[in-house]
């Protein structure tokens, strides 16, 4: 049987209802430039070992770089046991199952998700996952909008600390709604929003984002902000790096109430860097405001004999039930990175992850000390961080990068497009995988660089 | 055949209403309404204070079923939401023309009442949707 959903018969009635030619035709705003063209022929078939081969060299092609770059994705060790477990083929699936029920261990690996995020934020309840962190926090303000029945405002406020890829993606989610999100500005002297300089009549808004930590590797006064934002009836979204959270206290202590929605990026729970993704959105929110959570949740209960069983729930505000009035018509899950965080998590345990983000932090310290020893680097700010810290340079930390690509180093992210108000400024990164070792030889590599750029500047004259 | 009380009026969204002596008006949903959405679990009365405009979305009822909003029958301010439903959502299905009332609302001036249907014109439609 041909898996062809469509006769030519029936094509050509839909091309001539839209009144065109051909198929072809509806790509013609795709230069030619740009198109694959024809497949004339497959290239006669090689042996395995001659495939591996070419792979093994492509791969190469991507290098061994030693990673400090950081900036929303982190290089964390993931045990062997995660995928191979995750890719068996009882897991191997990207979503929830449609016939949910008939899939009964799917859901009690996103029950025990949901159960270990909710451990982990501090909150009630957890939803099954959303499409990346950035996405999770644009959803996390739509629900805000929605749910804060004391405020009718669509202003949510957002310091500049957040990280910039997420306000971008938040802003082309919610705009179109209405929803404006506005720029709260960070002291340019310690990285952190000034709890004393905050808008005095910040009018009404309906809720305040709390990064953690911020996109400057800085610890915001999570209190008073949280605290300053309810006393003016709005909510608190906290988004977080869960990692951090091994070591700093969850949302849901947070100032005298506690965040009322958290949400992040899963990656650093098991996944790999994998150049971008496929990572996930985690969401967690307080019992007041499950009903305004999109996404699935996983619930569980008893059946007719009084075994447990799973079950998706809270399903009737979801799009297939409630099409456009629905708590959001963009989002799913993902099944298969949350497969993997699961057991991630479930092999470390709270013990494990406290010793990843403490080893993370020594080591981010020790990459600190080394660095900041140089001629011409010093730490941009003081005071409190995680992982994550600012160099600043007395020159232009493009060229550095570039040089220090070229030693298969990947040092950092040049702040300079992001944050030009700082200056010659680096984002730098060491995770627990980052070894002394590792870290000497990033210090000893930039020395080099930074001497070389050093005479540039002072030729030695010549003696005759 | 669901229960319809004379003295109220309808919407064709399955609204109640009843007209108070004092002018303000209580607003609920249809025996049919409640009998069609099934076991209630959960309703979000609008907040005291809110300006409503007529066939404006402004409370929402949730079944085991589906989410479904409550329309505002008349413009106007909501003087009072029914704050023991958030507890017992179940009320409207024991008594949905009495204690399960969703929301009081003072008519604006200008609102107009003569849109609303009488208890026989809403037996009709009823009577027309069931068949």
């Amino acid at each position: 049987m041909p898996y062809i959903p469509h006769t030519k018969t029936e094509i050509k009635s839909m091309l001539d209802a839209i009144g065109v030619e051909s198929i072809d035709d509806l790509f013609d705003e795709i230069p030619a430039s740009l198109r694959a063209g024809d497949l004339t022929e497959v290239p006669v078939g090689e042996s395995e070992m001659a495939v591996s081969r070419l792979m093994h060299e492509r791969a190469a092609q991507d290098g061994q770089s030693l990673c400090f770059l950081g900036a929303g994705a982190y290089e964390h060790h993931i045990p062997a046991a995660v995928w191979e477990l995750t890719t068996r083929g009882e897991f191997y699936t990207a979503y929830t199952p449609y016939q949910a029920e008939a899939s009964q261990g799917t859901l009690q690996l996103l029950y025990e998700y949901q159960s270990m995020m909710t451990g982990l934020t501090g909150m009630d309840v957890s939803n099954a996952s959303l499409y990346d962190g950035a996405s999770a926090m644009a959803e996390a303000v739509l629900m805000a909008v929605r749910a804060n029945r004391k405020s009718k405002s669509k202003r949510v406020l957002v310091p500049g600390t957040v990280n910039p890829a997420y306000r971008k993606t938040a802003h082309a989610i919610v705009h179109h709604q209405g929803i404006t999100l506005e720029q709260l500005d960070y002291d340019q002297q310690t990285g952190v929003l000034d709890i004393n300089k905050l808008p005095t009549e910040p009018g009404d808004f309906a809720a305040l984002i709390i990064p953690l930590p911020n996109f400057l590797g800085r610890l915001e006064d999570l209190d008073a902000l949280t605290d300053w934002a309810h006393q003016h009836k709005a909510l608190v979204i906290a988004v977080v790096n869960p990692v951090a959270l091994g070591l700093i206290k969850p949302p849901s202590e947070w100032g005298e109430k506690g965040a009322d929605i958290t949400c992040g990026e899963g990656q650093p729970l098991g996944i790999p860097m994998s150049s971008g993704g496929p990572y996930y959105g985690f969401m967690a929110c307080t019992q007041a405001l499950v009903r305004q959570m999109p996404g699935r949740i996983i619930g569980r209960t008893v059946d007719l004999d009084g075994k447990t069983g799973y079950t998706l729930t809270l399903q009737a505000r979801e799009q297939h039930i409630r099409r456009s009035r629905a708590t959001s018509n963009i989002c799913t899950n993902q099944g298969l990175m949350i497969t993997a965080s699961t057991i991630h998590m479930a092999i470390l345990g709270e013990q494990g992850l406290g010793k990843v983000a403490s080893q993370c932090h020594a080591n981010t310290r020790s990459l600190v000390k080394q660095l900041t020893a140089l001629e011409g680097v010093s730490l941009l700010f003081e005071g409190s961080y995680f992982h994550e810290v600012i160099l600043r340079f007395e020159v232009p930390v493009k060229d550095i990068l570039k040089s220090m690509t070229a030693q298969n180093i990947l040092a950092g992210l040049d702040l300079s497009e992001a944050y030009p108000e700082l200056g010659n400024c680096l984002l730098v990164c060491a995770t627990e995988m980052r070894s002394e070792q590792d870290i000497e030889r990033y210090a000893k590599k930039l020395e080099n660089i930074l001497l070389r750029n050093e005479s540039v500047k002072c030729p030695i004259k010549p003696k005759w | 055949m669901s229960e319809i009380p004379s003295d109220l009026k309808y919407t064709s969204s399955h609204e109640w209403v009843r007209i108070e002596s004092d002018g303000s008006v209580t607003v609920g949903i249809s025996d049919h309404a409640q009998d069609l959405l099934g076991d209630l679990v959960y309703v979000e009365a609008p907040e005291q204070g809110t300006e409503v405009q007529a066939k404006e979305a402004c409370a929402v009822v949730e079944s085991v079923k589906a989410a479904s909003d409550i329309y505002s029958p008349i413009d106007g301010e909501v003087l009072e939401g029914n704050e023991t439903l958030a507890d017992t959502p179940e009320i409207i299905n024991n008594d949905p023309y009495g204690e399960g009332w969703i929301m009081r609302i003072q008519p604006a001036e200008e609102a107009d009442m003569s849109s609303l249907m009488d208890a026989e014109a809403y037996e009709a439609l009823v009577a027309s949707e069931t068949h």
